[in-house]
């Protein structure tokens, strides 16, 4: 374990303490030597960069962490281009998409490599800005709108509804099930039976009834919307775990003294709790897209902006994507895009399991080593 | 494993609790949508009426609300909810589809089987190949096929339901054309046991079939092959393989059993995922089960229908869940005690 050698020399790096002093101090008085700015060093090794560098170990974390970063990263462009802030209010990195900004139907990668610095080809050198500028390099529709622009510039409410969605069902799961767990009696079998009611509702069409009533404009609303049937699951699991938890002799030995519930809650059980409460916010996160895109495609959420589930809708039912096979790009495009978010959200996830689950860890750098290590 | 017959009366009234909660809440949700069923009736009957050159008398107009919805628009609305009540349960009168002016429970009671018949076999199937996969996986734990299948597996757990869909349609129904695109049997066949007949319905039920296959696969497999994993190592395990038991039985009745309980759990929630999504599925399909006719319900404000096929699956996913606790205990005799079963 190269990494923990690593991180001690950095901790202790410090205030450095002689040998001869090593028997004639107190602990205190060593803590009291501790700049405010090594403390905060070495809750930060401990909490971030220990984890971090176990994380980064994993190619799963890796290539996680490089598509939901590839994803935000494109949510910044498409929001700096369509900025109006003084400071951005002229950069256009990526144009808005509109009608006619490139020929109806283009074909992407029109013309094959030979075609990238074309006039007119996919990839403009000779735009005025000094990056280059792209003419529909993934084709485009029936309209002449660029998939690429619509996709980049949807990105932005993406990422609303997905961190929204998440962040409510996350919310509410821990709220409803670390009380009930915590609780017990009737608290818990209230609680429960709520849940129970809402996992029995079938999810979509209780979201499009929802949305029906309230037509959702904002994209974050949307995110909250689909969060209604994304928390029992979660909240169930989470139930079952503190009623574990709580038999532990500590929480047992918090109880004894008194501490407050609020306070045994906050400070011995969610802690434990936080890997699985992580890993399911990315869970969260990807239901909330395969939903949002769903709902948009079937066309009961209203149409604001470009939206992957939007501009599948109108591939399927304007292009004709699935039938006509020269089409099937304009669907294909958006679809890749869901995949390809959800499988880094997954891996993600994977990867964190990894770093929050020392027992798993540990079995695998004994064991599987074989797997792990052939692709370093 | 055998359970206390209270435990299963407990469950039943606990399942009708949850129904009628969810009857509420519905028809509460219904009363709060734009344009109550009374209006939306009233405007359709009035454009009818106006159609045929006749004006509209507002008596005749009620009546005609009151015999279509069972929905008295000058009454009170508890007393609407109880009449509503009463007629489901009583009469099992869900009331008329304003759309196709047939009895709701008519028109669901016929989609339903098409619609059960896509979901279970594509649930059975993806958690049969999850099962299977998983299983396989753990037993090859650390090769090379284990971290590849891993992978697959984690791809195809991100691929939705309907973007396969999408890549059926296109490439097995319309361009190689294997499979029909829509419908639930062909045209013109004799409908009845004959083979053409059950032929044809197995043919438009494949792609659907399949799509729900992918709801269900991948994670599990890689539950399934987590749980195994762990099971692997207990000592029980090694114990067996001391006394000499063959290893087939110890694959079977000591590995495999302990780790499908989790999975069993999970199917639970399973059922009602795949029953939500046969909206997509059917939409996209063109397969007209219960799914289809509630997006179409959603689209034409069809309240009656919605609010119908609404409880036909909540009433479904309870009947999914109740099945599958009152089997866990035969899956797992250790939960048999029931009470204390943390079922889902």
């Amino acid at each position: 374990m190269k990494h923990t050698d690593e991180t001690e020399t950095a901790t202790d790096g410090g205030e450095q303490l002689s040998d001869d002093q090593l028997f004639g101090q107190l602990a205190e008085a060593d803590r009291v030597q501790l700049s405010r700015r090594e403390r905060f060093g070495l809750l930060l090794d401990a909490y971030v960069l220990t984890p971090g560098r176990v994380a980064w170990s994993d190619w799963r974390t890796r290539v996680g962490i490089l598509v939901i970063s590839l994803f935000f990263f494109t949510g910044v462009v498409a929001k700096a281009s369509t900025s109006n802030w003084w400071l951005l209010e002229h950069v256009t990195i990526v144009e808005s998409p509109a009608t006619n900004q490139a020929p109806t139907n283009h074909q992407p990668f029109d013309g094959g490599f030979a075609a990238i610095t074309e006039e007119g080809g996919w990839m403009d050198t000779t735009a005025s800005f000094p990056w280059v500028e792209f003419n529909a390099p993934l084709g485009s529709t029936n309209y002449g709108e660029p998939i690429g622009r619509q996709l980049i510039h949807s990105t932005p409410d993406m990422i609303e509804m997905v961190v929204a969605g998440a962040f409510v069902s996350v919310g509410l799961a821990i709220l409803i099930g670390i009380t009930a767990g915590y609780k017990g009696g009737k608290t818990d079998s209230v609680l429960m039976s709520i849940t129970d009611i809402v996992m029995t509702m079938p999810a979509i069409p209780l979201v499009i009834v929802i949305a029906a009533i309230y037509p959702p404009r904002e994209a974050w609303l949307v995110g909250v919307i689909l969060a209604i049937d994304a928390w029992p699951g979660l909240a169930r699991a989470l139930r079952s775990q503190v009623l574990t938890l709580r038999e532990e002799s500590y929480v047992e030995a918090s109880r004894t003294m008194g501490i407050p519930s609020t306070t045994i809650l906050s400070r011995d059980i969610t802690p434990q709790l936080m890997p699985y409460i992580l890993i399911n916010a990315a869970q969260a996160g990807r239901s909330v897209i395969f939903e949002s895109v769903a709902l948009y495609f079937l066309g009961v959420l209203p149409f604001t902006t470009a939206n992957w589930g939007i501009m599948m809708d109108t591939a399927y039912s304007e292009g004709f994507a699935l039938v006509n096979m020269a089409n099937f790009y304009q669907i294909f495009w958006p679809m890749m895009a869901v995949v390809i978010i959800s499988f880094g959200l997954i891996l993600f996830s994977q990867g964190m399991d990894r770093v929050f689950n020392p027992r798993i860890r540990a079995r695998h750098s004994k064991k599987v080593g074989g797997s792990e290590d052939h692709e370093h | 494993m055998l359970v206390g017959l209270r435990y299963y009366w407990e469950r039943i009234a606990h399942a009708f609790v949850t129904l009628l909660a969810v009857t509420t809440i519905t028809f509460a949700l219904f009363r709060l949508m734009p344009g109550s069923p009374a209006d939306a009736m009233r405007a359709e009957f009035e454009r009818r009426l106006a159609g045929s050159g006749q004006t509209a008398d507002p008596e005749v107009v009620d009546q005609m609300i009151r015999v279509h919805t069972g929905f008295d628009p000058d009454k009170p609305i508890y007393i609407q909810y109880v009449e509503y009540l009463r007629d489901v349960i009583i009469y099992q009168d869900f009331g008329q589809s304003i759309q196709y002016g047939d009895p709701v429970f008519d028109i669901l009671f016929a989609a339903m089987p098409w619609s059960i018949f896509i979901s279970v076999y594509g649930l059975a199937f993806g958690y049969t190949a999850n099962i299977l996969l998983g299983a396989a996986m753990a037993y090859r734990e650390g090769s090379r096929f284990d971290s590849y299948s891993t992978v697959a597996a984690t791809f195809l757990n991100s691929i939705p339901y309907y973007v396969g869909a999408f890549f059926f349609l296109a490439f097995f129904a319309y361009d190689i054309g294997w499979f029909p695109g829509s419908g639930r049997y062909g045209r013109g066949l004799e409908q009845g046991l004959n083979p053409e007949f059950m032929w044809s319905i197995v043919h438009h039920g494949t792609l659907p079939i399949m799509s729900s296959f992918i709801v269900g696969f991948g994670g599990g497999a890689l539950a399934m092959r987590g749980n195994s994993v762990r099971i692997l190592g207990e000592d029980y395990l090694r114990v067996a393989r001391l006394r000499g038991i063959s290893s087939s039985r110890i694959a079977t009745r000591y590995v495999a059993r302990n780790a499908i309980l989790p999975l069993y759990t999970q199917m639970m929630i399973g059922i009602a995922a795949v029953f939500s999504s046969s909206v997509v599925l059917e939409y996209i399909f063109t397969y007209p089960g219960v799914g289809w006719y509630t997006y179409d319900a959603i689209m034409r404000r069809d309240y009656p229908l919605l609010m119908g096929s609404f409880l036909f699956f909540t009433i479904v996913t309870l009947i999914g869940i109740l099945i599958a606790e009152f089997t866990y205990g035969i899956v797992d005799p250790r939960a048999g005690s029931g009470d204390q079963s943390e079922a889902y």
